[in-house]
């Protein structure tokens, strides 16, 4: 009697899961905790754990491809107009990144798919991030820990002055949730703060520049908080790069297609801007060497939001906006497109 | 002025020594093997001195120069000069505050944000190829963080000012116990407000998250076992030192020379 009671209740459950929406989980099996099993109960998720991984998925029944009709996905699998060919029922794109440019965006909107982010919980480590690494450029300070570190107990300490950061006029490059926060904290430095961006901001009360150059040209730091796509790529190049000039420095916490790597190097090497703290590079994990040798970078492997608060955060968004979605409720944090 | 004697005790900012060199008669304390033989050679041509917060002057040096006036030190601490001592032969005392309060302060934003973020880390990871083989792990969080300063003068307010929190001024013993494993503390003051083997024993045994240290007590010493540390930061005492704000404090130095002796008001006298 138990037995079949039993059969009987998994039965049901699975009749249940039948009815409801399908999301799939488009992640290495690392990141799976950006959606933890049993969460809400108006859909359900095929791969808990992040596996089966898709292509496993759709190669076991092509049908199962059908079935799915959102998938949660991250920067280390692009989301092409290909994969999307391959999901005719997707109706929702979830991305728990700050970035949207590993996603088909004109593709997703001709296909009305929708697409959500991660809305503003990255923002305030980002900005943070972007803060630190200004400040260690100017004061090389991971120079100097360096240098204590590495050298012999000396009779004294001989090491390079750095250059005065209060009061230095910033250029930001895109004024949306990370930049603002950027302007935020650099304000309380007495800096004087002005940026491009795609639209001049009625909120904002900086100055505006209308191209990444008149930026550069009247400022000492350029900070690059804004998303890649084919308007920014390496929108800082080497007229830009000349323009700041040579006590200038470029912090990106954007990404790293932004910046013309190879033109970055030489006017580095060349003494043209003054350095750079660089949290993302046009290759991850590929940095070129020829940084390694230089004392006025600083160089972050895309940790801007590795904070155990930010991650903590993740998984709530993800459930809200699913949840949102499949109640026929308005995506919480959707992702702007492009 | 040219033949005023002024002893400079220990190296500075070229632009400050090439102008000593100009104005006086300029004598450099290392440029002498034996500290006592200059000493008696030259301490009663000696009518200022000129040093950095770190050289000091101690009541043996002060008594050695009987025709000494003036003490112009670039820095803001005065910690190792024998104040009492000056007083009490009415030697003036100058140092170089407010001018350098923006870049100590935002060094300390810097060492917060190094420590907690673990940016000199993360560069050694990129440096040393390691991110090539995984991501780095996760960080502490600083914004909404709570920052207690202890000594809340000109540099601990600007340093409030940056971090934009409320403060609450610690007077505590057993501050290092009371922060605990998930604490952190950073010293931008003087190397002797902490219990330094304390502090080593208690990051080693971690009872404490971290420390960034822009001062240590036995300058230019760091100790050994810190130097293996991931969760520290080490700077050698750079609190003020750029280019812009150590040409200021050179011209303050100057400025509290001059002005003493064309028997003007000192700058910035602290005595």
């Amino acid at each position: 009697m138990t037995e079949q009671n039993n059969s009987n209740s998994s039965n049901e459950e699975s009749q249940n899961n039948n009815n409801l929406p399908k999301v799939f989980l488009h992640v290495p099996p690392k990141f799976s905790f950006v959606l933890p099993p049993n969460p809400s109960h108006n859909f359900h998720i095929l791969n808990p754990g992040g596996l089966p991984s898709l292509h496993q998925f759709i190669a076991a029944d092509p049908h199962h491809a059908s079935s799915i009709a959102a998938i949660v996905c991250s920067n280390v699998y692009p989301v092409t107009a290909d994969l999307l060919q391959l999901l005719p029922s997707l109706r929702l794109i979830f991305t728990p990144t700050a970035g949207t440019d590993h996603v088909d965006l004109s593709e997703c909107r001709r296909r009305e798919i929708q697409v959500a982010g991660i809305g503003n919980l990255f923002s305030e480590d980002v900005a943070d991030m972007a803060v630190g690494l200004l400040i260690d450029v100017s004061r090389k300070i991971s120079a100097a820990d360096r240098f204590l570190r590495t050298q012999l107990q000396p009779s004294s300490w001989d090491f390079p002055l750095g250059s005065k950061l209060t009061g230095k006029k910033i250029g930001i490059v895109g004024m949306g949730k990370i930049g603002s926060e950027v302007a935020k904290r650099l304000e309380a430095f007495s800096c004087k703060i002005s940026y491009n961006s795609r639209n001049k901001k009625s909120s904002i009360s900086h100055p505006f520049y209308s191209s990444v150059l008149e930026l550069a040209t009247n400022t000492n730091v350029l900070i690059l908080c804004c998303a890649l796509n084919d308007e920014t790529r390496h929108i800082v190049n080497k007229q830009v790069m000349l323009a700041l000039g040579k006590g200038g420095i470029i912090v990106n916490v954007g990404r790293g297609g932004l910046i013309d790597e190879n033109e970055l190097l030489r006017c580095l090497i060349d003494g043209e801007i003054g350095g750079a703290g660089l949290d993302v590079f046009e290759n991850e994990p590929h940095v070129p060497k020829e940084l390694f040798s230089l004392d006025n970078v600083v160089l972050s492997p895309h940790a801007a939001v590795l904070t155990s608060e930010s991650f903590n955060g993740i998984s709530k968004v993800v459930e809200e906006n699913l949840k949102a979605f499949f109640s026929n409720k308005p995506l919480i944090t959707p992702a702007m497109l492009v | 002025m040219g033949s005023i004697g002024v002893l400079l005790l220990s190296q500075v900012a070229p632009y400050l020594e090439q102008e000593l060199n100009k104005r006086y008669n300029l004598f450099r304390l290392w440029d002498y093997p034996k500290k006592s033989h200059f000493l008696t050679q030259h301490g009663a041509s000696i009518r200022a001195v000129v040093g950095r917060s770190t050289s000091g002057a101690d009541s043996e040096l002060i008594d050695a120069l009987p025709n000494l006036e003036i003490i112009s030190s670039s820095g803001v601490g005065v910690d190792k000069i024998d104040l009492i001592k000056c007083k009490e032969k009415g030697i003036r005392v100058t140092n170089t505050p407010d001018v350098l309060t923006d870049e100590v302060a935002d060094l300390t934003i810097g060492l917060i944000l190094a420590l907690l973020r673990r940016i000199c880390e993360c560069d050694r990871y990129v440096r040393s190829g390691n991110w090539k083989r995984g991501d780095y792990k996760l960080t502490s969080k600083f914004s909404g963080k709570t920052v207690g300063i202890i000594g809340l003068g000109r540099i601990g307010t600007a340093i409030a000012k940056r971090a934009e929190e409320e403060t609450h001024h610690i007077i505590n013993r057993e501050v290092i116990s009371a922060l605990g494993p998930k604490g952190f503390l950073i010293n931008i003051g003087r190397g002797k407000h902490v219990d330094e083997p304390e502090l080593i024993s208690a990051l080693l045994e971690g009872r404490l998250g971290g420390a960034g240290l822009d001062v240590f007590e036995n300058e230019p010493h760091v100790p050994e076992e810190l130097l293996g540390l991931e969760n520290v930061v080490l700077l050698p005492h750079i609190g003020s030192a750029t280019v812009e704000t150590r040409t200021v404090m050179a011209d303050l130095v100057l400025g509290n020379l001059e002005a003493h002796f064309l028997g003007k008001p000192l700058l910035t006298p602290f005595i």
